[in-house]
């Protein structure tokens, strides 16, 4: 069962003069265990789309239904929904308020009325996935950590509903390489374990690395649901709307222009060194 | 939500009041308050009222908008109307009922006081309404410095700080208490006491980030070469200009003849 | 010029924050200081105007020293200092009044704030948001008032801790590129923090910092050509230098002056009719790591 937005729009402050259309006529399913990628530039309506997908926002138009269960404002299911639905926002760690980390992580365990038992079991779940140490962190105040650990102790707040769907509003932004790939470890082996994963980034590399199928979305609509492949191929139409491909890709493509038959569709160094390898090789061979 | 709250309120224009000094603004306020705490007769408010009036016709804002700004005083206006008629124990009895009464005395009284807080609040949002947030900060820095008043520049640039950071607290409320319902908090459900608690993940957080803004601006200041109000020059120079004179003199005429009439003129008693 | 001596400096508390850092950076140059979260970067920034003073050591400026009282302001007004965070340091609710704020801090004639206020608007393409409130703006266009504020004061040096941390790409670019000619067309000398590599490649000159010590200081091709002491270092590498270092070590020659896609994309296809005794196996071209910092 899967996130279903069928045909919504949105409108910020509707009827007033200060009306704001930021979602028009959308349609985007995410199915259990998937890992999708959303690009587009600052205010295209990507955080405004992600909000849907839990109940934070309601559609204006069309419906929109997590499990089968319709994402409506006076739903019973509504915290059902948010539990299968995990967001985690821009700069999470912002929302860190308990005296303890694992007091922290606690809390939306606790408020799905599980029993002390239960809920502890599930912090320590939750603090493993993200590489926390519970019995070195749990008693820590989540102030007193560095910047990359507050990062992980929020997401692990996140991760104790349990939930079946993550959704990451950039993840790694301020962080530094270190940072960054403790988090993008974890999210593979989260993504392993069956949990869907929606990751929203600016930082195409990581959108490379990561996902398998990549949404686009420009002035409040799709424009591309695809393979990350076959949408980073289209890197014209994408500079079009101002957003980058990934290095690899233009490195590719610049190589194409200098009449070096190498392929289009390598997303990673990794792929793109071994193109490179194969295409010169035989270029040299052939040469000789 | 949060966003449709406005604060300072300012209605863009060009006319003669939008262009007066903000001073002038400030000091014709005072004075014009005064007047009005002078006048003691209902119909003595008919001075006054020509000048507000004029006022808001020539600052060419919408009368509706003017009144708009009464809106969140209405109760306040009611309650005031309502005391009066009902408390006043003097004057002849217009109705009664068992020990209610309404004595011709209290409606008067109590049309007075409410007139002269519509009077008082309709000039006092003229002047957020004519006037930036940034010249009427300049404008009471000046002002106060004038009348030796201690801290000026301190509740200035208190003024200033706060006025560019409410949007983005504003911002990060909404941000937060998304963030917290995103992982089970409710703040809608439950009692008084379920709901104050429930505030805890909300405030807590924004607490922590105004204290870090609050920091980090310090430090942005002091880079700056902040270093208080001394020795301090500004890039915008207010200055009087002739439009400022007149303003003066009709303001003080107005307010000039309210005095006279009450104690010597006498014409509406 | 910017002198750094032996300078310490410890956080009440904590571990020493900076233990004997030693730099000088001509007049005019653009340098990148990289180095993850906590190697002293930012402190070693916040000496170079004063916010904070050595617990040992000595930061110069032009000369002018940060401890010497009568040096202290006119060190600070030459040494102007962007933060992280757009919305943190931004004081005034509108874009012009913001940029004045350091002028008039300074005393300078309402007149001439005016026209600084202008040029520095101007310089960073800021001058058509002059009445903008800022809370309005995009990061990109608040980091680009921050550092029209600092221009104001008409500073010789320009501090920038992490400016594009908290930006989109397209903010990333404006910042870069509003820097860049700062230092190129009114020769500002700029110091430049981050961990974003890309970012650095254009510099001057680039240093490495690790747990308070300057660990590495060249050139970028220098620096990024030591592509397994910046992994060492958990730092990331520039992607087409990454790639040329993987090309070097299965045996394929590449030259050691490729730091964009561009660069290596023109290499390649220059090697690219190399013959094949220069591929798999042959060792010279995989030993790149030479020189330089020890």
């Amino acid at each position: 069962m899967p996130i279903v937005l069928d045909h919504i729009s949105y409108t910020y402050q509707p009827d007033t003069p200060f009306a704001a259309p930021a979602l028009h006529d959308v349609s985007l399913t995410i199915k259990s265990g998937q890992f999708v990628g959303i690009i587009g530039h600052t205010g295209s309506g990507k955080s405004t789309l992600i909000q849907h997908c839990n109940g934070l926002l309601f559609a204006s138009e069309g419906s929109a239904t997590v499990d089968g269960m319709p994402i409506l404002p006076k739903s019973k299911d509504l915290k059902e929904i948010r539990r299968k639905v995990g967001l985690v926002f821009q700069y999470p760690e912002h929302q860190l308020f308990e005296e303890t980390v694992a007091q922290d992580v606690a809390f939306g365990p606790k408020s799905l009325g599980l029993t002390a038992a239960e809920t502890e079991s599930r912090v320590r779940w939750a603090m493993n996935m993200v590489d926390m140490d519970y019995d070195k962190f749990h008693d820590a105040s989540p102030f007193g950590l560095s910047g990359g650990e507050k990062r992980r102790a929020a997401i692990a707040g996140v991760l104790a509903m349990q939930p079946k769907y993550l959704i990451l509003d950039e993840p790694f932004a301020g962080l530094d390489p270190n940072g960054r790939e403790e988090i993008i470890g974890q999210l593979l082996r989260l993504n392993e374990k069956g949990l869907a994963i929606v990751l929203v980034s600016h930082s195409m590399d990581e959108i490379a690395r990561l996902a398998k199928r990549l949404v686009v979305i420009h002035e409040g609509a799709i424009v591309y649901d695809d393979t990350v492949k076959q949408v980073f191929g289209k890197a014209a139409e994408l500079a079009a709307m101002g957003l980058d491909v990934p290095e690899v890709m233009k490195l590719m493509m610049l190589l194409k222009e200098k009449g070096l038959a190498v392929g289009q569709d390598t997303l990673t160094i990794e792929e793109g060194q071994e193109e490179i390898l194969k295409v010169l090789t035989n270029n040299t061979t052939r040469h000789t | 939500m949060l966003k449709d709250i406005t604060i300072g309120q300012y209605y863009p224009g060009e006319s003669f009041l939008h262009r007066l000094d903000p001073r002038t603004k400030l000091i014709c306020l005072f004075f014009y308050m005064i007047g009005i705490f002078m006048v003691k007769e209902l119909l003595s408010f008919s001075y006054l009222m020509v000048f507000s009036i004029v006022v808001i016709a020539v600052s060419g804002v919408p009368v509706k908008t003017v009144f708009k700004g009464l809106k969140p005083m209405w109760i306040l206006l009611l309650l005031t109307l309502i005391l009066n008629f009902f408390m006043s124990i003097d004057g002849a009895i217009l109705w009664q009922w068992r020990f209610l009464k309404i004595t011709d005395a209290g409606v008067r009284r109590g049309i007075f006081m409410a007139l002269r807080l519509v009077m008082l609040l309709n000039i006092t949002a003229l002047l957020t309404l004519t006037t930036t947030p940034i010249l009427l900060t300049d404008g009471l820095e000046r002002v106060m410095k004038r009348c030796f008043i201690p801290m000026a520049h301190e509740l200035a640039m208190m003024m200033t700080i706060a006025l560019r950071f409410i949007p983005t607290l504003i911002d990060e409320t909404e941000r937060i208490m998304k963030a917290q319902i995103a992982r089970g908090a409710d703040f809608e459900t439950g009692g008084l006491l379920k709901k104050a608690k429930s505030l805890v993940p909300l405030l807590i957080p924004l607490f922590v980030s105004a204290i870090r803004r609050a920091d980090e601006l310090a430090m942005a200041m002091e880079a700056r070469c902040y270093r208080g109000g001394e020795g301090r020059t500004r890039l915008r120079q207010l200055k009087y200009r002739r439009g400022d004179g007149l303003a003066f003199a009709v303001t003080m005429s107005f307010v000039a003849f309210t005095i006279l009439d009450r104690y010597w003129l006498k014409l509406f008693v | 010029m910017i002198e750094v001596r032996e300078l310490h400096y410890q956080y009440e508390g904590k571990n020493e924050a900076l233990k004997g850092v030693g730099l000088t950076v001509p007049a005019g140059q653009f340098l990148v200081i990289l180095g993850h979260n906590g190697s002293g970067k930012s402190t070693l920034a916040k000496h170079l105007n004063g916010l904070l003073l050595p617990a040992s050591g000595q930061v110069l400026i032009d000369g002018l020293d940060s401890q010497n009282q009568a040096d202290f302001w006119a060190l600070r007004q030459r040494v102007g200092m962007v933060f992280q965070n757009p919305d943190n340091q931004l004081i005034a609710t509108s874009v012009e009044e913001d940029t004045a704020f350091g002028p008039e801090n300074l005393g300078v004639e309402p007149a001439l704030i005016r026209s600084h206020v202008d040029e520095a608007l101007v310089s960073v393409g800021m001058e058509e948001y002059k009445e903008r409130a800022v809370h309005l703006l995009s990061g990109g266009q608040k980091q680009r008032v921050a550092i029209a504020g600092v221009m104001a004061m008409r500073p010789k040096v320009l501090v920038l801790d992490e400016p594009t941390a908290m930006l989109d790409p397209r903010g990333r670019r404006e910042v870069m590129s509003a820097v860049h000619k700062l230092n190129e067309e009114e020769g500002i000398t700029v110091v430049y923090i981050t961990h974003i590599m890309e970012e650095a490649v254009a510099a001057h000159r680039v240093v490495v910092m690790e747990e308070g010590r300057i660990v590495m200081d060249g050139s970028p091709l220098e620096i990024f050509n030591q592509v397994e002491k910046l992994k060492e270092l958990r730092l990331d590498v520039p992607p087409a230098v990454e790639m040329a270092h993987r090309l070097r070590q299965r045996g394929f020659p590449l030259p050691l002056t490729i730091l964009t896609i561009e660069e290596l994309a023109e290499a390649l296809q220059a090697a690219g009719g190399r013959p094949a005794d220069a591929l798999p196996g042959s060792g010279d071209a995989a030993k790149p790591e030479a020189t330089l910092c020890p």
